[in-house]
């Protein structure tokens, strides 16, 4: 990349109410820092509630957790950390002026991150043609509790269970549909050679974001999946 | 005071007073404070009212009088946390033996069953001077008993027992409001505690009871086939209920837990939930089959199985009687 | 005295740099942003102002004789919606905030100012939603939407209201984002953090606040929509849900909340009382940091408002105690407003009236938090009119007065004019005597037995009852009064100059009404805050505009 001596009166990328292009960026990373404290909140909401009722029916939700498919659960728990992978080599491009590398990277984990999604639909269908989706339509009868198989789990917990599973992934689901559309940005915008070395804090930024879709996932998986797995 | 402008409620039972000792204390120190500020600000503001030529005087601050006004309230703050706290726990623990009532409200009623079987609606008669304990759950969303010449209050709770008690101390007939918002009626759902002299409660008592709660409680336990399992032998299915209540519980699981009126109450909805060390998970669940005051007569007829229960519908005193029992038992809302 | 022959020049600043409607809907000026949403919280502080005037109607008498039942449970839900979450949580940080932030580190905007105009649109968004869901039917839930009524019982627009919620909550979190990385990020040369106005101090930690828990009551409200659109049972005793857990998850948010609300307030009358005691604030530091332990230990205490829910004794010790430990710093803030006016030069313009109402009102409602977190008292008071009183204390005899006396202060920093002086104390007047007829009629109600939420009841609670409306017919006039004034002022008013009050802070060292980027140069301060010893030495208040 050419001219990386470009100084702060004539760097186009900076903003009228910042006075240099440093303190434009710092105050970008400290926004998406606390942007992602306030989602650690907004999730922590809910693994409070996941807690509460873990501790109260353990053993219906781990006959609950049994039904979730593992492998699928795992393959997407592998797609995530590997987009992640991506993200940091994207990063790493665009403070390197590689804008082949960035863009190739960027989507790269676009694809990683449809991947999820798919694989996701396809386990949410697998739920809707087992009658596990609470509502009317549920029913969970006549399954035992992992390591009791002379008792069955109570439906009604097990219904409880499923809600807290549909809330939690679904609004990871949703923050990934978010993150992809966000990486499509990124990607037009590096295809329009608007990255350089000197200004790449969006890249930066969006894949903090993506780490963190990540890392909540990275919680969900034992969370949800593994309750009372044995081998 | 007056009697259609009253300024301060009536004091009718054993822990007013302690309430209105501490909230007077509350108001003393409150009033004291204000009127400290009010003086300050007030001479303040009058004596360095801005005048021509008179500079304000620059003054940083001064950190042995932020730590006096800190640690000073701080002192007295705990104080008011102190006697709060053994209030509550006298208005949280109830006596041994007091007197039960059970209590289920509903949208927009409060329905109650004295333990020797007399029900009432948005009234509750209990004699002077003796303990009264009531177990109460709502059939629906969250209520609050509420009375205010007694100064207690608990609220109401779908799914569980919660528990509040009084002794009254002066005859009388005393508002009970409902104190947590549940809808339309919620202004409507109110009643009164009608407190007699122990003589007149008597004569209440003996006219129209339909047989003990704890009777009923029998009578249901035998049509729903509880018996089948739970014998007082060692022999049955099922634990032993005989002399169940109050005592703790080993669980399969490896918990131990005590057995009140909630853990029957969930042992009948949710079996599974805390199944007994050495006995199997066979209990099929009561759910939907057994209403709210079925379930309040069949803790009663458990609590009777346990001897050190004075409180009981099984106590003499009881007008219950075989023919009239068969009339009671399987009631439904 | 204002010399009228003096030709007012009118130079360029942010309200006249650019007209059309378009240029105030796709704004980035902080300032603007500020005017927007003070016309926008404004609509619904009426809004909400008109059904609590209902409310006091339909309570003048025991019988439920105005309205019925279901709409008087309406009533009394939305009243409490609006005020809570479209006027107080937005009014001071988005309006006085939004416009004085960046004026006072000496920044030209906020760090993100299309964010900050974002936030506008979220708050609208939401507050179309609120207006469809109350006209079309409203919600009865009450504001704290407790289940399972709201998620089994009600048949109210429960959702769009949750949703409404939502939407205007992540308004709020906008607001707390910028303003926190703003402050730490933009400050201007020598602007230190010991050197910030009060102000910032107050709206850092609110933001703070809003910023932690916002999020918790937005996933709450998801859940309970979540729950009624769609059955899922997660708060269904039936199925071995919990209610209690709504309520901790509820009130986590909905504590803290309340210091969003006062907080800011707080922070106005550090400013008031210095600049009209014209002295630096007693004991700076202290009040700085009690801001912070006030966002901190705010968000320990949230169960106190489930004394009688069904918690354990133990889980009530613990938060009965810390209770009283967040009462302190507030008790510390008084005394330092209080002794800041010793040996002072106290001058009595309408902010200051305020602000003494602030003082007198914010005391009585602390106090009577006091009252609320010993155990013992709140069983007999919790859910009655009692804690109707304790809370309108703070929140409008704290909050509102602070909010009233910071808009007087900054008025002519933000239009350029002045307010006719005589009315404005007049109407400080009337809102305090309103306030007190209005609300303290309601402590004694509470303790003799009232609960709230009734549009019935005994006819011994009458006499309150009428004294309580007639105060609040009195409050309305005392607020309609500066909304005349203040738009008569920005046709009317004396034009004001840079510092018509002669006051600290770099605000003040910039024209009236400011320039689209704050400051013809960027501040350098070499100054400490509130350097009232130096403004003293200086020439009386500015009458006359200052020519440039």
């Amino acid at each position: 990349m050419p001219d990386s001596q470009l100084t702060a009166a004539h760097n186009p990328a900076l903003l009228h109410h910042f006075a240099e292009p440093r303190q434009q960026r710092d105050a970008a990373s400290l926004g998406m820092w606390v942007f992602l404290g306030t989602e650690i909140m907004f999730f922590g909401g809910l693994f409070c509630t996941y807690l509460v009722y873990r501790r109260a029916y353990f053993g219906d939700w781990g006959a609950a957790s049994k039904t979730l498919d593992v492998t699928l659960g795992a393959t997407n728990t592998a797609v995530l950390i590997c987009s992640s992978l991506t993200v940091v080599l994207a990063v790493w491009a665009a403070q390197t002026c590689r804008r082949k590398l960035l863009i190739g990277n960027l989507l790269a984990t676009l694809v990683l991150g449809t991947a999820f999604l798919g694989i996701k639909g396809i386990e949410y269908k697998e739920k809707f043609e087992k009658h596990h989706v609470p509502g009317a339509s549920f029913q969970f009868n006549n399954v035992t509790i992992p390591g009791h198989p002379d008792q069955y789990a109570n439906p009604s917990h097990a219904e409880i269970f499923f809600a807290l599973y549909f809330v939690m992934t679904g609004l990871h689901a949703l923050h990934m549909i978010v993150g992809i559309g966000i990486f499509i940005w990124l990607t037009v915008m590096a295809w329009k050679g608007r990255f350089t070395p000197e200004y790449n804090t969006p890249v930066e930024m969006g894949g903090l974001y993506w780490h963190f879709v990540d890392i909540i996932w990275i919680y969900l998986f034992p969370l949800l999946y593994l309750i009372d797995r044995h081998p | 005071m007056f009697d259609n402008f009253p300024l301060w409620p009536q004091r009718a039972s054993t822990i007013a007073g302690n309430v209105d000792a501490l909230y007077i204390f509350l108001l003393i120190v409150s009033g004291l404070m204000t009127l400290l500020i009010f003086v300050c600000v007030v001479f303040f503001a009058a004596k360095f009212r801005h005048r021509p030529g008179v500079q304000a005087e620059p003054i940083e601050g001064s950190t042995p009088l932020e730590l006096t006004w800190s640690i000073i309230p701080m002192g007295v703050f705990l104080v008011i946390f102190f006697w709060g706290a053994v209030v509550y726990f006298q208005e949280r623990t109830p006596p041994h033996d007091a007197t039960e009532v059970y209590v289920v409200a509903k949208q927009w009623m409060w329905k109650l069953e004295h333990a020797e079987g007399q029900r009432e609606i948005n009234e509750l008669h209990v004699p002077v001077g003796r303990d009264v304990k009531m177990i109460m759950t709502s059939q629906d969303a969250i209520h609050s008993f509420y009375v205010p010449a007694f100064r207690i209050k608990q609220d109401v709770l779908p799914g569980r027992y919660t528990v509040a008690w009084f002794r009254a101390t002066k005859p009388g007939t005393y508002h009970l409001f409902c104190a947590e918002y549940c809808g339309t009626q919620h202004s409507g759902m109110i009643g009164s505690v009608v407190v007699m002299e122990p003589a007149q409660y008597e004569a209440w008592m003996s006219g129209g009871s339909t047989g003990s709660l704890s009777a009923g409680g029998e009578k249901v336990f035998a049509e729903l086939g509880c018996a089948t399992c739970h014998r007082p032998d060692a022999q049955g299915r099922g634990p032993n209920l005989q002399g169940l209540f109050g005592k703790t519980v080993q669980l399969e699981d490896g918990r131990t837990v005590t057995a009140d009126e909630n853990y029957i109450r969930e042992s009948i909805l949710d079996p599974g939930a805390k199944v007994v060390k050495g006995f199997k998970p066979v209990m099929p669940t009561f759910q939907g089959i057994v209403s709210e005051e079925q379930l309040n007569a069949l803790v009663a007829y458990v609590k009777s199985l346990s001897s050190a229960r004075p409180g009981n519908a099984m106590a003499a005193g009881s007008t219950s009687t075989p023919a009239k029992a068969s009339a009671q038992g399987s009631q439904v809302q | 005295m204002v010399t009228a022959s003096m030709p007012t020049v009118e130079r360029e600043n942010y309200l006249n740099k650019h007209y059309g409607v378009g240029s105030w809907l796709f704004t980035t000026d902080h300032k603007r942003i500020a005017l927007l949403y003070l016309l926008s919280i404004t609509f619904f502080f009426f809004i909400g102002g008109f059904f609590a005037l209902l409310i006091r109607l339909e309570l003048l008498t025991p019988a439920g004789d105005l309205v019925q039942a279901d709409t008087y449970n309406k009533l009394f839900t939305m009243h409490g919606m609006v005020m809570v979450f479209f006027f107080l949580v937005p009014s001071i940080p988005a309006v006085l905030g939004n416009f004085l932030v960046p004026l006072m580190i000496g920044a030209k905007d906020l760090a993100f100012p299309k964010i900050n105009l974002l936030s506008w649109y979220l708050y609208i968004i939401g507050g179309v939603m609120m207006l469809h869901c109350m006209l079309t039917g409203g919600v009865d839930t009450g504001w704290t939407f407790y289940v399972p009524f709201s998620t089994a019982f009600s048949n109210t627009k429960v959702v769009e209201a949750g949703l409404a919620i939502f939407v205007v909550g992540f308004s709020s979190i906008l607001t707390g984002l910028n303003f926190v990385v703003t402050i730490h990020r933009m400050r201007a040369p020598g602007m230190t953090w010991s050197r910030l106005p009060l102000f910032i101090w107050a709206h850092y930690a609110t933001s703070i606040i809003q910023l932690l828990g916002t999020p918790v009551i937005a996933i709450t409200l998801v859940l309970v929509a979540a729950e009624r659109a769609l059955h899922l049972g997660i708060f269904d005793p039936k199925l071995g849900g919990d209610p209690l857990l709504f309520q901790h998850l509820f009130w986590f948010y909905s504590h803290p909340a309340v210091y969003i609300m006062i907080l800011p307030s707080m922070g106005i009358v550090s400013e008031i009382i210095a600049c009209f005691s014209r002295k630096r604030i007693f004991g700076y530091s202290f009040v700085a940091f009690s801001s912070i332990a006030i966002a901190v230990f705010g968000f320990l205490v949230w169960a106190h408002h489930m004394f009688v829910a069904g918690i354990s004794v133990y889980a009530a010790l613990v938060f009965s105690l810390l209770s009283y430990l967040v009462a302190v710093p507030s008790a510390v803030k008084v005394f330092n407003w209080t002794a800041t006016m010793y040996k002072g030069s106290i001058h009595y313009d309408a902010p200051m009236l305020y602000a003494f109402g602030f003082l007198g009102l914010f005391t009585v409602g602390g106090l009577t938090g006091l009252f609320l977190a010993a155990l013992g008292i709140d069983v007999h008071v919790t859910d009655t009119y009692f804690i109707v009183a304790h809370f309108h204390y703070i929140m409008v005899g704290g909050a509102v007065m602070g909010y009233l006396g910071g808009m007087h202060f900054w008025w002519p920093k933000i239009s350029g004019r002045l307010y006719p002086e005589g009315w404005a104390k007049l109407a400080a007047l009337i809102v305090f005597i309103g306030f007190n007829l209005t609300f303290f009629p309601q402590f004694i109600l509470g303790y003799i037995g009232m609960p709230r939420r009734y549009y019935q009841y005994p006819p011994e609670f009458q006499v309150l009852n009428v004294l309580s409306t007639a105060g609040a017919t009195i409050l309305g006039v005392g607020y309609l009064l500066p909304m005349a004034y203040f738009l008569w002022s920005m046709r009317y008013g004396k034009p004001a100059p840079d510092n018509p009050w002669n006051a600290a802070g770099l605000e003040w060292k910039t024209a009236s009404p400011p320039p689209t980027f704050n400051f013809d140069e960027e501040p350098v301060v070499t100054w400490e805050a509130y350097n009232y010893d130096e403004l003293n030495r200086l020439p009386v208040k500015q009458e006359t505009p200052v020519a440039r």
